[in-house]
C-alpha cells in the first residue's frame, strides 16, 4: 500500500491499483475496437471517445505518472493508426492526458460519481484543445473548433465515464 | 545528477515520450508530397500493419457473423413472398431486356460519336466488391475498411464506388484489409464536373465531413439540385461517375471572388455495408480511339451514301463485298480488326459485320492518313440525326472505299471505288432533321432490331446519354 506525499483524503482514496495484464492490454484494444467498429451501425456514437475515457481511468486508478503517459501514448498512437492523420497527434494529446490525470489522481478523490463527471468533461474538453492545437500548429491543418459540438461530446462522454469506470473498477486490483 | 533525475523523472519522462511523438509526428509531416503518402513512411506504416493486423480480424469476424445472422433472418422473411416476387421480377426482366435492347443500341451510338470526337475516355472496367469493416472512429478523419487487400488485388489509389456514387479512393492497402479515404475527407480530392452548367472544378472534404467545390467564381451560374459528376481529370475515378448534389450555394466570404459550393453526396457515406473498388478501368486511349473513330466515320459515311441498297442491289452488294474484301491489304487486318471488336461489339439491335467488311473502310482512312476525330468532326452533325445502331452494312464497304477514293489517288484503282461520291455530296446538302428517319435504311436492313425504335433512332446525339458517363 502506497501513501502519496500529498494527502488530505482518507487513506482508502489514495489507495493504488494495478491492473492484470489481459486487463491492462484487453480493454484498450476493444475500446479501440469498439470506437471503430460501432459507428459503422450506428455514426453518431462517433461522438465518444472511449480510447480516451479508458486512458484516464487507467491514469487515475494508478496514480502514477508515468504508466499514466505511457497508457496514453500507446492508446492514442493505436488510435492515430487508424485515422487518416498522422501517427502521433491523439498519442500526444493522450500522453499529455495521461499524466494530468494520474497527476490529479494522486491528489484528489476521483472515485465517486460526481468528481469523475467533472474529472472527464475537464479533461475531454482540455483533450480537444490539445488535438486542435497539434492539428493546427504541427500537422498544418486547419480543423474547425466548435465550442457547441465540444461541449455536447464533452458532456456525453462524461455521462458515459460514469458508468464505464463502475464497470471497470471490477477488474482493479490493490497493490 | 541521480538526484535530479529521481526528482524531475516524471516531468522528464514526459518530456521524452513527447519529443518522441513530436519527431513522428515531423516525419510524417515533412514529407506529404511522397508517392504513398505519409502513412506508408517507414516506422508510421509499421504501426498501422500490427494496428490493422491485430484488430481487424475481430472486425471481419463481427461483421461477417452479423451479416450471416442478418442473411439467413432475411431468407426467412424473404419465403413468404418470394413466389409472387418471382413472377413480378420475371416480368420485370423481360420489360428489362426489352429495355436493354433499346439501350444498347443507344450506346453503341453513344461511344461510336465519342469515338469521332476522339474522346479519351474511361470506364469503369472491373468492379471488386468489399464489405465494409470499420471506420476511423475519429469525427475528424473520415475512412472506413473494407475486407478486401493486397491479396485480392487491390492497390493503392483504386476507386471505391457505390452504385449510388463515389466513395472515395483505397489509400492504404494490407494484405487483409484496406483503408478507404472517404471524398468527405478533409484530405481528399476528386476532379468533378457540374453536369448543367458544366463547370470543372475540385471536389474537397472538410473535417466536418462536408463537400465542397473549390474555385468556381461568383458569376458562374450555380444552382442547388444540380448534379456533380466525376470529371475523369485526375486521373483516378472514371469519368461520370456520379457525385452528389449540390445542396447550397453562397458567397464565400473567406475567398471573396469564389463561392462557397457545398454538394451533398449521392452515396450514403456514414452508412455504407458494402462499397464496389474499381479494380481496372478500361480506356478508350488515343490508339484505340483514333481506329474506333476511323470505322465509326466511315459507317457514318456509309449511313449517307445513297447506295443503300435494293433488293436487288444487296447481292451485287455482298457480291462486291467480298471480292473488296479478299483484295484488301492484309495488314490492316491484324490490327483493325482487334481493335475494333472489343470498342463496339456487335448487338441484336445491329447486324453483325464480318470482320472483312470494316476492314476496307479503315484501311482507306488509314491510307488517307485523315485523323479520325477529323473526319468525324466533318460528318458528326449529321451523324446524330441516324440511328446509327439498325444500319445496314452491307452500305459500309462501299462508304469506306468511297472516303477512299475522295481523298487518296491511290486507292482509285480498288474496284467498289468506283461507287461515286456524286451522291454523297448531294446528301451532304440534305439537313439532317428533313431526311427521312432511315427508313430506307429499316427497310433493306435484315436484321431490323425490334429495340431499335425509331423515337430512340430519331433523336440527336447525346454522348454520354447512356451507355458511358454522360458529357
Amino acid at each position: 500500500m502506497n501513501y502519496a506525499a500529498v494527502s488530505l483524503t482518507s487513506r482508502e482514496e489514495i489507495d493504488v491499483h494495478r491492473f492484470s495484464w489481459p486487463v491492462s492490454i484487453g480493454i484498450p484494444l476493444l475500446a479501440i475496437f469498439l470506437q471503430v467498429y460501432l459507428p459503422l451501425r450506428l455514426p453518431f456514437l462517433a461522438i465518444f471517445d472511449l480510447p480516451l475515457l479508458v486512458t484516464i481511468f487507467f491514469a487515475v486508478a494508478r496514480r502514477r505518472p508515468v504508466p499514466g503517459m505511457v497508457t496514453g501514448a500507446l492508446i492514442g498512437t493505436v488510435q492515430d493508426a487508424w485515422t487518416s492523420l498522422p501517427i502521433g497527434v491523439n498519442g500526444i494529446a493522450k500522453t499529455l492526458i495521461g499524466f494530468l490525470a494520474s497527476s490529479l489522481g494522486v491528489k484528489l478523490d476521483v472515485d465517486n460519481p460526481g468528481s469523475r463527471f467533472l474529472m472527464t468533461f475537464t479533461f475531454f474538453m482540455v483533450h480537444r484543445v490539445i488535438y486542435v492545437v497539434i492539428v493546427l500548429g504541427l500537422v498544418g491543418g486547419n480543423e474547425p473548433f466548435s465550442w457547441e459540438h465540444s461541449l455536447v461530446a464533452a458532456l456525453a462522454n462524461a455521462l458515459l465515464a460514469v458508468v464505464l469506470f463502475a464497470g471497470l473498477d471490477k477488474f482493479k486490483q490493490r497493490m | 545528477m541521480e538526484n535530479f533525475f529521481s526528482r524531475y523523472k516524471n516531468p522528464l519522462a514526459l518530456m521524452a515520450i513527447l519529443f518522441i511523438q513530436v519527431v513522428a509526428l515531423a516525419t510524417q509531416v515533412k514529407r506529404p508530397e511522397s508517392s504513398t503518402g505519409a502513412a506508408a513512411s517507414g516506422g508510421t506504416r509499421l504501426i498501422r500493419v500490427w494496428t490493422v493486423t491485430a484488430i481487424s480480424p475481430f472486425e471481419r469476424a463481427l461483421v461477417s457473423t452479423g451479416s450471416f445472422i442478418r442473411r439467413n433472418f432475411y431468407n426467412y422473411i424473404d419465403l413468404h413472398n418470394v413466389r409472387k416476387q418471382n413472377q413480378q421480377l420475371q416480368e420485370q426482366v423481360a420489360q428489362l431486356k426489352l429495355e436493354r435492347v433499346r439501350l444498347q443500341t443507344d450506346a453503341d451510338q453513344a461511344r461510336r460519336l465519342r469515338a469521332l470526337l476522339g474522346f479519351t475516355q474511361h470506364y469503369v472496367g472491373q468492379l471488386l466488391p468489399a464489405q465494409v469493416i470499420g471506420t476511423s472512429g475519429a469525427e475528424m478523419s473520415h475512412m472506413i475498411q473494407v475486407d478486401k487487400g493486397s491479396t485480392s488485388g487491390i492497390r493503392v489509389d483504386m476507386p471505391v464506388i457505390t452504385p449510388d456514387g463515389v466513395v472515395g479512393k483505397v489509400k492504404d492497402v494490407f494484405p487483409y484489409v484496406s483503408m478507404v479515404l472517404l471524398i468527405s475527407d478533409r484530405d481528399s480530392g476528386a476532379g468533378v464536373i457540374l453536369e448543367n452548367s458544366r463547370l470543372q472544378s475540385v471536389l474537397r472534404g472538410s473535417p466536418r465531413g462536408e463537400l465542397r467545390l473549390s474555385d468556381i467564381m461568383s458569376d458562374e451560374d450555380v444552382a442547388p439540385g444540380e448534379a456533380v459528376v466525376t470529371s475523369g481529370g485526375d486521373g483516378i475515378f472514371p469519368k461520370g461517375l456520379p457525385v452528389g448534389t449540390v445542396s447550397r450555394v453562397s458567397p464565400d466570404h473567406n475567398n471573396q471572388p469564389f463561392l462557397a459550393v457545398t454538394v451533398k453526396p449521392a452515396a450514403d457515406l456514414s452508412r455504407l455495408e458494402e462499397v464496389l473498388i474499381v479494380t481496372k478501368v478500361s480506356q478508350d486511349g488515343s490508339s484505340k480511339g483514333t481506329d474506333a473513330g476511323a470505322v465509326r466515320a466511315a459507317d457514318i459515311l456509309s449511313e449517307r451514301l445513297p447506295s443503300v441498297p435494293k433488293p436487288e442491289d444487296t447481292k451485287k452488294s455482298s457480291a462486291a463485298k467480298t471480292s473488296s474484301a479478299s483484295t484488301h491489304p492484309a495488314p490492316t487486318t491484324a490490327s483493325h480488326s482487334g481493335a475494333a471488336t472489343p470498342a463496339r461489339p456487335a448487338t441484336a439491335g445491329e447486324p453483325k459485320v464480318a470482320p472483312n467488311a470494316l476492314k476496307p473502310g479503315e484501311t482507306n482512312l488509314k491510307k488517307t492518313g485523315v485523323p479520325a476525330a477529323a473526319t468525324a468532326g466533318a460528318f458528326s452533325s449529321r451523324a446524330s440525326s441516324r440511328p446509327l445502331p439498325s444500319q445496314p452494312k452491307a452500305a459500309a464497304p462501299a462508304a469506306e472505299r468511297e472516303l477512299g477514293t475522295g481523298t487518296t489517288p491511290a486507292q482509285g484503282s480498288a474496284p467498289a471505288q468506283k461507287i461515286t461520291n456524286k451522291p454523297l455530296v448531294k446528301k451532304s446538302t440534305v439537313p439532317a432533321n428533313q431526311k427521312p428517319a432511315a427508313s430506307p435504311v429499316k427497310k433493306a436492313t435484315p436484321h431490323a432490331t425490334p429495340g431499335a425504335s425509331p423515337s430512340a433512332g430519331a433523336q440527336p446525339a447525346q454522348p454520354g446519354a447512356a451507355g458511358g458517363p454522360p458529357r
